[in-house]
């Protein structure tokens, strides 16, 4: 049972502040456009999706902090949101205002010089709301004069930019059977483009898309095919029906082939394969939709028939070597995959963690498991453990070093499993997992691999494994998080560490980077704040 | 954390949380209830207390008749939804990695613990007195660890770990220190606790300190040494910054302490803890 909080319900404008935030700062431009969202480049002021950019690299093309300053940069503003619990948010920065959310469905437009408030909004929550993992939000995505938020009572909400009041509001499924939101979603064309959580429910997991103006739904793709459908026959006899295989992490969009990229996670219950027997598509599976219709063009499966709540629904990253169209993602499996985004035909598969459940790979070169990796009643020692090599911090590709970094643990855990009955919005997991004594200590690192080679070119290791995201810039760095507290910048080439703040709370967060007047900054949020800094 | 800094957050915590309607266990005594509570106990509640609430390595054996923070179902309701401050049990739906309970799901659940409970022996193992007597005598256990204010600062204070951990958690930490190092500090925000490992650092100037991780961060150690003295260091200033798992605490084989002292040992421990 959860104490109610005493919220803010409505928003409230705070006109003065506007009218002299403009006086101040360069004239606010024309709305966000799917032109400006497209070319985002163009602009590396501003942060308009998720990652960055549609191709998911989460890379500034800013470069006033580079290697020979960052010593010293300084916290410029601090926000706190009142909010507790784990904060995931990324923040959109557009023309000088910063939308972000907070846990319990907070969003907040700030000045993204000072970090003073310009509107807030928090949706009111029923009180018996369960979402997996924390009462947790990542982000907005912008189109117009909107921006638009997925909610843990599973609503999809559209706010104005300039006053937060709420334009549209549109329930996509019974949050009491276990559906929420907490995934940023992606605005493209005139759509907004969203994934649903509740793996751990026993959902029929789905990916949306609804018209940006009024919030009518366009189209859902089911990543669990119904009878029928292509992929229905992974399933064993009911299964489907409870499948999981949520989509609850940010995707990608390759506007030359008009296919919008979206990952997918574990089909249900996550640790007990007995009783849907076969692949389960389209669970732990890379789909490749059109961004018009919804339809299936081409899906890659990383886990089949996953026992060990190994989502695929890290952001893939759309990156290009040489005449060759990628797409890589590294998997909470353990392994690092490469792509052909035109037809997903697997490039490579690399571990970049400790994986002890695949000795082999099929004709394809996709890693398969081991038959004894399977959870057992006793349970066993199987690495990654439960929590994944990586899981949803988010990644990065910085074009100038061609290298991906990525948040990496390694942790073992014992897997158990247990026949357990269905029942329509209870916890659904068929087991229990624990940390494995014999197994050694976690760590946490942050890891650079060439996605050419699949080799780890350098690893900067954490104190204890962190949940914090990562950003390269074209001033050489990498900024990360860590479960102490510290933002970090490292040199993008050699991993050396340059500079660091401590923020006092953990990050769950992905940092991002913007400017205003000519000014660097760049943002992370911990503890229950969010953090801008800057040269003097 | 002082006494009474914990017993007026609990306090505080009470008031603002809303008290089930009625503090009776609606499932009292029922098997399929329990067997329900059996599945949500592995999920939420296993990786700490154990399959079966045997006790984990971290969490306690539930199913000792006698527990700490709560005798009533009504009072087990009230823990499992608002977690015990000052340790690292959570409230419901707060330790975000699992999911929340409903009311419904943890009156299963305590319908499933009390299905498992064991009364405790008539007679119980161990002399607490003869055990108190070694605990800050011979046994030199005071050196280090304080029971009830009294005692040594650099390993972790035992006053109230007879309720918090199992006879055989207790027993196994007295003969392999260094098996499962015992946790610190923890922070509100982090996933993890700190946990007692062994610090040795050269200094800039030369001076060897050799002591336990009171917390540390990639940039920072801070760190008692077995004089108490606490040590604030930048690792970038060290000359050489060693860590180990291997425990400060000396490993008590059986003819340094024999069995029937280490249980008398545990008897008073438990005669304190379960207080």
């Amino acid at each position: 049972m959860r104490a109610q909080r005493a919220g803010v319900r409505k928003p409230f404008p705070i006109l003065f502040l506007l009218v002299s935030f403009f006086s101040i700062a360069s004239p606010a431009r024309s709305q966000v456009t799917f032109d400006r969202l497209l070319n985002s480049a163009k602009e590396p002021q501003n942060w308009l999706t998720y990652s960055g950019d549609y191709a998911g690299r989460r890379f500034t093309p800013l470069d006033q902090i580079n290697t020979t300053n960052v010593r010293s940069l300084s916290a410029r503003w601090v926000y706190q949101t009142g909010a507790t619990g784990k904060l995931e948010t990324t923040p959109l920065v557009v023309d000088g205002i910063l939308y972000a959310t907070a846990q319990d469905d907070r969003a907040f437009a700030l000045d993204a010089r000072t970090g003073r408030p310009i509107w807030m909004y928090q949706h009111p929550l029923p009180a018996d709301i369960r979402p997996c993992c924390g009462h947790v939000n990542r982000g907005l995505a912008i189109l117009g004069d909107k921006v638009f938020l997925g909610t843990l009572d599973a609503h999809v909400i559209a706010l104005d930019t300039k006053t937060g009041n709420v334009i549209w509001d549109v329930v996509a499924a019974d949050y009491r059977t276990g559906y929420s939101f907490t995934v940023a979603p992606l605005a493209i064309k005139n759509l907004v483009v969203i994934g649903v959580s509740g793996g751990e429910y026993g959902i029929r997991g789905f990916i949306d898309a609804y018209d940006a103006a009024t919030g009518e739904r366009k189209w859902r793709f089911y990543t669990v095919p119904g009878p029928g459908e292509p992929g229905h026959d992974s399933w064993e006899k009911d299964s489907w029906k409870v499948g999981g295989a949520p989509a609850w992490n940010t995707g990608t969009y390759d506007a030359a082939t008009n296919q919008i990229l979206w990952p997918t996670g574990n089909p249900s219950p996550s640790n007990r394969g007995e009783g849907r027997a076969g692949d389960n598509l389209y669970s732990n599976t890379l789909l490749a939709l059109n961004a018009d219709s919804g339809t299936l063009n081409w899906y890659f499966q990383f886990t089949k028939h996953d026992e060990h709540d190994w989502d695929a629904t890290q952001v893939p990253v759309i990156l290009d070597s040489g005449n060759k169209h990628l797409i890589a993602q590294a998997n909470r499996n353990g392994f690092f995959y490469v792509l052909d985004r035109s037809t997903g035909k697997l490039v490579s598969a690399s571990a970049y963690g400790k994986t002890t459940w695949s000795s082999g790979k099929d004709s394809e070169g996709r890693p398969i498991a081991k038959k004894e990796a399977s959870p057992t009643l006793e349970g066993h020692t199987v690495c990654p453990g439960a929590l994944g090599t990586t899981n949803f911090m988010a990644p990065t590709y910085d074009p100038q070093t061609s290298l991906f970094y990525v948040t990496a643990r390694d942790q073992c855990d014992i897997f158990s499993t247990a026949p357990q009955p269905y029942e329509a919005g209870h916890a659904y997991y068929g087991s229990a997992y624990f940390p494995s004594e014999e197994a050694e200590p976690y760590r946490g690192f942050l890891k650079a691999i060439d996605p050419a080679s699949g080799e780890i070119k350098w690893t900067f290791e954490h104190t204890s494994p962190t949940w914090s995201g990562v950003l390269s810039t074209a001033g050489g760095l990498v900024f990360t998080g860590d479960a102490e507290g510290n933002f970090i910048a490292l040199e993008a080439v050699a991993g050396k560490p340059l500079w660091h703040f401590q923020m006092g709370g953990a990050v769950y967060a992905a940092p991002m980077a913007f400017a205003v007047d000519g000014k660097q900054y760049v943002a992370i949020a911990a503890g229950s704040a969010v953090y801008a800094f800057a040269l003097p | 954390m002082p006494k009474s800094v914990l017993i007026f957050m609990f306090v505080g915590l009470l008031n603002i949380a809303p008290a089930p309607a009625d503090d009776r266990n609606p499932f009292a005594g029922d098997a399929q209830a329990a067997k329900a509570g059996e599945y949500e106990f592995r999920i939420n509640c296993a990786l700490c207390h154990g399959l079966g609430a045997h006790g984990g390595g971290r969490g306690p054996d539930l199913t000792r008749a006698q527990k700490k923070h709560a005798h009533s179902d009504g009072e087990l309701f009230q823990v499992i939804s608002n977690g015990i401050p000052g340790t690292v049990m959570p409230a419901n739906g707060t330790n975000g990695q699992g999911v929340g309970m409903t009311d419904e799901e943890i009156w299963q659940i305590i319908t499933y613990i009390r299905s498992v409970e064991v009364k405790a022996p008539a007679h119980p193992v161990g002399d607490p007195a003869h055990g108190k007597q070694l605990f800050y005598g011979d046994a030199n256990c005071s050196l280090c660890h304080m029971v009830e204010g009294k005692g040594g600062r650099v390993g972790p204070d035992l006053t109230g770990v007879g309720g918090s951990r199992t006879r055989d958690a207790i027993i196994d930490s007295v003969r392999n220190p260094s098996r499962r190092l015992a946790w610190g500090l923890t922070e509100s925000t982090k996933e993890f606790p700190q946990e007692y490992e062994t610090i040795a650092v050269v200094t800039a100037e030369g001076k060897e300190i050799k002591g336990v991780a009171l917390n540390e961060d990639n940039f920072s150690v801070q760190m008692i040494d077995s004089s108490e003295q606490i040590y604030l260091l930048d690792k970038d200033k060290l000359r050489s910054f060693k860590k180990s798992r291997e425990s400060l605490m000396p490993v008590y084989k059986p003819d340094t302490l024999s069995d029937k002292d280490l249980d008398d040992i545990v008897a008073f421990l438990t005669s304190v803890g379960t207080r």
